[in-house]
C-alpha cells in the first residue's frame, strides 16, 4: 500500500467515524431499508406495473411477454366507452355529493349537540361511533337483512303500512340511495368525532366572551365555532371524498353492483370487470385512472384548500 | 300591602327564573334530546335486530323482526359456536392482524425516527415517497399486486397477506410517529448523546417507552384495519382454511342464503370481539382522530 492510499484510507476512516457518531450510519442502515424496501415492493412497483399492464390484453396466466398482447390505449377507450363505467363514475360522484351535502352537516349538527362533556353526551357519542368499527362487509350484510322485503325490518314496516314486500335493493331507482343510507349510518359518527375533537379545542373564554357580547347560539356557531374548527372540517371533507373514491366493500353484500349494474362504484366496477374476470390489463387501466384521480385530488386539495397558518 | 305582594311576586319570579332552566325543559332542549334519541335508535336498531335474530326461528324472524324472541332459542348460536371453521377463521384473523400490527409499528417507528432525529441526504424525498401511500387505496394496484405475490410464490401464504398489508399501512403510521417523535423534548436527545448513548439505543430505550400513547393509537387503527380487511385476503388467498373471518362470513352467507337467523347469529359472534375491543380502546381511537383535527 503506497503512502498516498494509506492516508486516503485513513482520512476515509476518519470521515466515516465522524459521520457515524452515535452509530448514525449504522442506525440508518438498519432503520431505513425495511420500510423503503417493503413500500417499494408492494406499493410502488405494483402501481408502476399497473401503468405498464394497462396497455396489454392479458389474462395473467403466464408471463406477460408470452400471453400478453400490446393493445395500446384500447383498454382505456373501452373503459371510457362502457356505459356501466359511466354509471359507476356517476354513482361515485353522487356519493361524494351526498356525503358533503347531507352526511357532513348531520355529523356537524350532532357534534355541536354532544360536544359538551357530560355522561349522557359521552353515551351518545359512543352510540354514533359504534358502526364505524364494523367491517364494511358486515355493515353491508346487516343492512342487507334490514332491507330484506321478506324477512327484514323494511319488510315488516312495509307490511305494517299495508303494502306487500318493498325491496329497496332490488329496485334500480332506489338501490344506490339505499346504499348511501348505510354509508351515512356507518360513517357519520366518524366525522362527528373529528368535529368534536376540534370543538373541544376551542378556548372556553372565547365562547364566554361571545355570550357577554350578546351573541345568540346561531351566531356563536357561525361566527366562532365553525371558523375555529376549519381544519377539522377540511380534514373530514378530504376523508369523505377519498373514502367515496375507494368505496367498495359494503356494496358486495348489499347489491354486488346490481340490479342490472345500476349500483356500481369505480372500485366495484374494477372488481367486477377486472378482478373477477381476471382481465389484468383492463382492470389495471381502471386502477390507473383511479390512482391518477386520487393523487391529483390529494395534491390539489393540499395546495388550494388545506391552508397552513 | 300592594307593594309587599308585588315585591313577593317579583322575588318569586326571580326564583323561578333561576330554577326554571333546570327543572322545566326548554323547547330547544326537548327538541335536541328528541333528535338525539331518535337518531341513536336509528343507529342501534340494526344492531338490536341482528343480535336477536340469531335467537329466532326463521318463521318468527319473518313475522316479528322487531320483537324480543318468544323463546330464546339457542340452537342456532350453538350450531355456529361449535363449528370449528369459525374458530379457525378467528384465529387466522388474529394471526394476520397480530403480525401486521407488530411489524408495521416496528418498521414505521424506526423509519419515522430517522426522519425526526437523524439528518441525512434525501430525507425529504424518502419521507414524501412513503407518505404518498396515503393518497390512494390498495385497490388501484390490486391486480398487479396479485401478479407480484404470485411471482414471489407467496400466494395463499401468511406472508403473502401480511407483507402487502404492512406496506399499505406504513404511510399513515409513519405520519403519526414522525409528528409525535418531533414533539419529544430536544433536551432528552442531547443529554443522551452527551452520555454516549447511540441512536439505536436511544430509540429503543428512550423514544419507544416515551411513545406509548401514539403506539396505542396507531396500533388501534392498524388493528381495526387489518381485522376488518377483506379485499387483500380475498385476492391473495385460495384455501378456505386460511380465510380470515371476513371472507368466512361472506362464504357462510353464500351457503345459508335465506337462513337469516344463522347468518345474523354468525355476524353477532364475529362482531363481538370488535365491539368489546372498541369499548376498551375508544380512548385511543378518539385521541387519534383528535390529533389530526386539533393540530393546525
Amino acid at each position: 500500500m503506497t503512502e498516498q492510499t494509506a492516508s486516503l484510507w485513513a482520512s476515509f476512516q476518519h470521515w466515516l467515524y465522524r459521520k457515524n457518531m452515535g452509530g448514525r450510519l449504522t442506525t440508518l442502515m438498519f432503520f431505513l431499508p425495511p420500510a423503503l424496501v417493503l413500500f417499494t415492493l408492494f406499493v410502488f412497483l405494483p402501481v408502476s406495473e399497473a401503468f405498464y399492464y394497462s396497455f396489454f390484453k392479458w389474462k395473467g396466466l403466464s408471463a406477460i411477454s408470452e400471453s400478453g398482447t400490446w393493445v395500446g390505449l384500447k383498454n382505456y377507450s373501452q373503459v371510457l366507452g362502457h356505459s356501466v363505467f359511466h354509471t359507476a363514475v356517476l354513482n361515485t360522484l353522487k356519493l361524494i355529493l351526498i356525503s358533503l351535502l347531507i352526511q357532513l352537516p348531520i355529523a356537524m349538527a350532532i357534534a355541536l349537540m354532544v360536544a359538551e362533556q357530560s355522561r349522557l353526551n359521552a353515551l351518545f357519542r359512543l352510540v354514533y361511533f359504534l358502526p364505524f368499527i364494523l367491517a364494511d362487509v358486515v355493515a353491508g350484510l346487516i343492512w342487507r337483512y334490514v332491507y330484506d322485503g321478506d324477512y327484514g325490518l323494511v319488510g315488516q314496516i312495509s307490511r305494517m303500512l299495508g303494502s306487500e314486500g318493498f325491496y329497496p335493493l332490488a329496485d334500480r331507482d332506489t338501490a344506490f340511495y339505499a346504499i348511501m343510507v348505510v354509508v351515512i349510518w356507518k360513517y357519520t359518527g366518524y366525522h362527528m368525532m373529528i368535529y368534536i375533537a376540534g370543538l373541544q379545542g376551542i378556548p372556553k373564554d372565547m365562547l364566554e366572551a361571545a355570550k357577554l357580547d350578546g351573541a345568540n347560539w346561531w351566531q356563536t356557531i357561525v361566527k366562532i365555532k365553525l371558523p375555529l374548527i376549519k381544519h377539522a372540517i377540511q380534514l373530514s371533507v378530504f376523508f369523505s371524498i377519498i373514502g367515496a373514491l375507494q368505496f367498495f366493500e359494503m356494496i358486495i353484500p348489499l347489491t354486488n353492483g346490481g340490479p342490472s349494474n345500476s349500483s356500481h362504484t369505480i372500485v366495484t366496477y374494477l372488481y367486477q370487470y377486472g378482478i373477477v374476470r381476471m382481465k389484468v390489463g383492463f382492470g389495471s387501466s381502471v386502477g390507473v385512472m383511479l390512482f391518477v384521480t386520487c393523487v391529483l385530488f390529494a395534491f390539489m386539495y393540499q395546495k388550494f384548500v388545506m391552508t397552513r397558518d | 300591602m300592594t307593594e309587599l305582594t308585588s315585591h313577593r311576586t317579583a322575588s318569586e319570579l326571580a326564583d323561578q327564573s333561576l330554577i326554571r332552566p333546570r327543572k322545566v325543559m326548554s323547547l330547544p332542549r326537548v327538541l335536541r334530546l328528541a333528535f338525539l334519541f331518535a337518531s341513536s335508535a336509528f343507529v342501534l336498531i340494526p344492531f338490536y335486530a341482528t343480535v336477536l335474530g340469531g335467537f329466532k326461528t326463521t318463521g318468527e324472524l319473518r313475522t316479528q323482526p322487531f320483537a324480543l324472541p318468544q323463546t330464546w332459542d339457542l340452537t342456532y348460536y350453538k350450531q355456529i359456536l361449535s363449528d370449528p371453521a369459525l374458530w379457525n377463521m378467528m384465529w387466522n384473523s388474529l394471526l394476520y392482524s397480530g403480525l401486521t400490527i407488530f411489524f408495521t409499528m416496528l418498521i414505521a417507528s424506526m423509519v419515522a425516527f430517522t426522519f425526526s432525529h437523524i439528518h441525512f441526504f434525501g430525507k425529504k424525498y424518502a419521507y414524501s415517497y412513503l407518505i404518498t401511500g396515503m393518497m390512494f387505496p390498495a385497490a388501484v394496484a390490486i391486480l398487479s399486486l396479485f401478479i407480484k405475490i404470485r411471482d414471489f410464490g407467496l400466494l395463499d401464504t401468511t406472508a403473502g397477506v401480511v407483507l402487502p398489508q404492512i406496506a399499505f399501512g406504513l404511510a399513515m403510521s409513519v405520519l403519526f410517529f414522525k409528528s409525535f417523535f418531533e414533539q419529544l423534548p430536544k433536551e432528552i436527545f442531547e443529554a443522551a448523546m452527551v452520555d454516549g448513548c447511540g441512536y439505536t439505543r436511544f430509540f429503543f430505550k428512550v423514544v419507544i417507552p416515551l411513545s406509548t400513547p401514539i403506539l396505542a393509537t396507531v396500533g388501534v387503527f392498524l388493528l381495526v384495519g387489518s381485522w376488518n380487511s377483506y379485499i387483500m385476503p380475498l385476492i391473495l388467498l385460495n384455501s378456505p382454511e386460511k380465510y380470515p373471518w371476513t371472507l368466512g362470513l361472506m362464504q357462510f352467507r353464500g351457503q345459508y342464503n335465506v337462513e337469516w337467523n344463522l347468518v345474523l347469529g354468525y355476524i353477532t359472534v364475529t362482531i363481538i370481539p370488535a365491539i368489546v375491543f372498541f369499548l376498551l380502546a375508544q380512548r385511543y381511537i378518539v385521541a387519534g382522530l383528535g390529533q389530526g383535527a386539533v393540530k393546525g
